[in-house]
């Protein structure tokens, strides 16, 4: 129970102070709890379940919303209509979704290992829920303040990866095991890029808190570090397993990839996962490059919700765009042009802070001027990067564009061939 | 380390086999050691059933060979009937079949492309634009004979009924539109790196190799081999036409996807001159329905969408044709798969299999 703790989290206090009374929460409240003194640890707990409830319900709901939001935007992006049949405009569509898959039969295939098939979807939603709880969705609005936050969300999303392997490898079916022998190499090659360009970020705010991060923001960091957003976009595109890098559960190739087997509500857990790591991740870039909550006008949470959806918007939008990249150009992306590019980052960051920054106590601060002219430099190396990357791994790909020819009249060379 | 080498069956269920097509593969991690094709579960015996009906009522059966691109079928069959009976045709009734079988041919080339763009991993975007426009192509078949898909409009001697008025307004439209679709369609395309990266020089094909294996169509083009049955043997009123034949340079999978493209062109060229040539006219030299040639055989040959599309006829004087051999293109641009598959990536191997553009309708028979 440290105090910090306590006093920043408004809604764990507003419980707090109901159960407990003022003798442990605060001046503010009402003199007696509701619970007998001595007894004010049941009331911390049970206003932590209560906040871990909110999160854990919000983030099947975003997994739900997401999902009706995703159907519906592709098919207004393909010419269609997308679900409008259950509810309004379709709205009840993911609940109804939800319900089929609870019914359906719970099919554990021939030969697999049952106890790692049946842990691997818990195993896989466990992480994407564990992220929310260091992210804050508004002001005093988070579970709790981590001070080693964005190690802590880096090290528990890793743990995704091992979802898939035990997804792919215990249900005893080879295009699970494609995907999800595809699924750990890409995950760990695109873990290194994003991580290191959050680094760029430690820089500039001396913390890994994530609310230390938000008040660093005097300028929004996607305009001081846009090499890193960039980065750090592709990266999560990566990690999410959405195009152009969605080779793990490339449906044209390998059905469903490591969840081919799957189904029931075993599947609707991984589905769930998928698509409440793509809000959490959208969390993530929100108050990492974002400002986090910060805006005019609206409460925190709302600005905070806009700029998550934003996010959602943009990795719908890419999906329904771009194609599928082949696996070995995949991994060659990750460590031939986005790993050194992130060092690239590091460096000009590092550097550029360095000399632009005042000693101040020990630590070097920048004011507005000085971060903008960070960021100046750092969309200019990004800039330069980009050209000598186009000039040296030139592909044979990017050569003329149109090469068919032609021909008017029947080419007796085809005849010489054909005699 | 010991490694081991896995058989995948790919198929006969399987996304993007387009049809019920089965691929044994034997994989070394990603790369495909060994190739194996089944196929035969669409099986319909549609060469036989020919046995059993009249000439007429076999038309339909060739629709749904390559239920993609039905009028060609058409086309090709009474061409054999009419070179078995010796039948002219009527002007207006080889131009209405032009026009027919060239807004087929754009139909079966926009759902080759828009397919091998779902096998790269696009989503449906570019499938469903694509679909878009054959929806008004499916239209106007609809307003020539009443059916979509299966159309049997085609009949020995001409065509089913003469194209109403409101056919000729939609089909103007059509053409005036098209260009400015082409374009928007190819800039989205050929401009995406990530689509160039994965299909050019994957899957390439020797143009001996493609003779070789008597591989025709647009997958014989792209080799560069100009052989277009339209100007090499013409069939129809194609000499009165100016039009040019696509060809590649590679032989790869972006030169099968750009010459699809190009030759919608030619199509939208051949159906602009069709339309200003077409006069009226009869449509229909016969309107018998019970045919009874002499004893004999006949071949009647198309270019259709996928290659060469031919039937052979032998006529013991009977009702029924006594033999009826269908050349599908589908399955002969099929046998050089293995050569073609051998030591690319499963990624590839799916693109590869979709850029030959088969029809299990049509392989199966």
């Amino acid at each position: 129970m440290s105090g910090s703790f306590l006093e920043s989290n408004v809604i764990f206090q507003e419980i707090y102070c109901v159960l407990a009374g003022s003798k442990y929460a605060g001046e503010s409240c009402s003199a007696q709890g509701l619970l007998p003194v001595g007894y004010d640890w049941i009331g911390f707990f049970i206003a932590g379940f209560a906040i871990m409830f909110i999160l854990a319900n919000a983030f099947m709901l975003g997994a739900a919303v997401f999902v009706y939001s995703e159907r519906r935007l592709l098919g207004k992006f393909q010419l269609r209509t997308g679900p409008n049949r259950v509810g309004p405009f379709g709205l009840l569509q993911p609940i109804a979704d939800i319900l089929k898959l609870l019914m359906k039969e719970d099919i554990v295939p021939n030969g697999a290992d049952k106890p790692v098939h049946t842990l691997a979807p818990i195993v896989m939603l466990a992480p994407a829920i564990l992220v929310t709880a260091v992210i804050p969705f508004g002001s005093g609005y988070f579970l709790t303040d981590l001070n080693v936050g964005l190690l802590y969300i880096v090290a528990v999303s890793g743990m995704i990866t091992i979802a898939i392997f035990m997804a792919g490898w215990s249900c005893n079916n080879r295009y699970a095991l494609f995907g999800s022998m595809r699924g750990v190499a890409q995950l760990i090659s695109y873990e290194l890029p994003m991580v290191f360009s959050m680094v760029g970020i430690l820089i500039l705010t001396g913390s890994l808190s994530l609310i230390d991060v938000v008040n660093a923001q005097d300028i929004p960091f996607i305009l001081v570090q846009p090499m890193a957003f960039v980065i750090f976009l592709i990266g999560t595109s990566a990690e999410l397993n959405r195009t152009p890098f969605d080779i793990v559960e490339a449906e044209s190739e390998i059905i469903a990839g490591y969840h081919t087997e799957y189904s029931g509500i075993k599947f609707a857990l991984f589905q769930a996962a998928e698509m409440g790591s793509i809000l959490v991740s959208g969390a993530v870039v929100a108050t990492l490059f974002l400002k986090g909550w910060e805006g005019p006008f609206l409460p925190g949470p709302i600005w905070f919700l806009i700029k998550v959806y934003g996010f959602v918007f943009l990795m719908i939008w890419v999906r329904a765009t771009l194609p599928r990249l082949r696996v070995d150009q995949v991994m060659g992306f990750a460590w031939k042009f986005l790993l050194p590019l992130s060092l690239v980052n590091i460096f000009v960051t590092g550097a550029s802070v360095f000399i632009l920054g005042d000693m101040e106590n020990g630590v070097r601060v920048l004011d507005s001027v000085d971060l903008l002219l960070v960021g100046a430099i750092n969309l200019l190396s990004l800039i330069a990067c980009l050209v000598l990357a186009g000039f040296f791994m030139k592909t044979k790909a990017s050569g003329g564009r149109s090469r068919e020819i032609l021909v008017s009249e029947f080419d007796p060379a085809g005849r010489e061939v054909l005699t | 380390m010991k490694t081991e080498a896995i058989t995948v069956n790919i198929g006969p269920q399987h996304p993007s086999t387009h049809g019920v097509f089965r691929l044994r593969v034997t994989f070394d991690g990603e790369v495909i050691q060994d190739v194996e094709a089944v196929f035969g579960y669409l099986h319909r015996g549609s060469e036989k059933l020919a046995e059993e009906r009249t000439y007429t009522q076999v038309i339909t059966l060739t629709d749904r060979l390559d239920y993609v691109a039905s009028m060609t079928n058409n086309q090709a069959y009474v061409l054999a009937c009419e070179n078995l009976m010796d039948i002219e045709v009527p002007e207006r009734g080889q131009y209405l079949r032009m026009i027919a079988a060239e807004l087929q041919r754009i139909a079966s080339h926009f759902v080759a492309t828009g397919f091998l763009l779902q096998d790269l991993g696009a989503m449906a975007t570019p499938l469903m634009y694509g679909f878009r426009e054959r929806e008004r192509i499916l239209d106007m078949f609809e307003m020539l004979c009443g059916a979509r898909i299966t159309n049997t409009y085609m009949r020995i001697g001409g065509v089913f009924q003469d194209a109403p008025e409101e056919f000729w307004g939609s089909l103007r439209s059509f053409l005036d539109g098209m260009p400015g679709f082409l374009d928007e369609f190819d800039s989205l395309l050929r401009g995406n790196e990530i689509l160039l990266a994965r299909t050019k020089d994957i899957g390439v094909l020797e143009a001996s190799e493609a003779i070789n294996c008597s591989v025709t169509g647009p997958v014989l083009r792209s080799t560069g081999v100009a052989w277009d049955l339209r100007k090499v043997d013409p069939y129809e009123l194609y000499p009165r036409i100016k039009f040019d034949i696509p060809i590649g340079t590679n032989g790869d999978n972006y030169d099968r996807f750009v010459i699809r493209l190009a030759e919608i062109r030619q199509s939208i060229s051949i159906i602009d001159q069709c339309y200003e040539q077409i006069e009226a006219g009869p449509v229909r030299s016969t309107n018998e329905l019970l045919f009874y040639p002499k004893t004999g055989d006949a071949y009647g040959k198309v270019e259709a969408p996928k290659g060469e599309l031919g039937f052979y006829l032998v006529s013991d004087g009977g009702i029924a044709p006594y033999r009826c051999k269908i050349r599908s293109p589908s399955l002969i641009n099929l046998t050089m798969i293995k050569d073609l598959l051998i030591g690319s990536k499963l990624s590839d191997m799916i693109v590869t299999l979709g850029s030959i553009d088969i029809n299990m309708g049509e392989v199966d028979r």
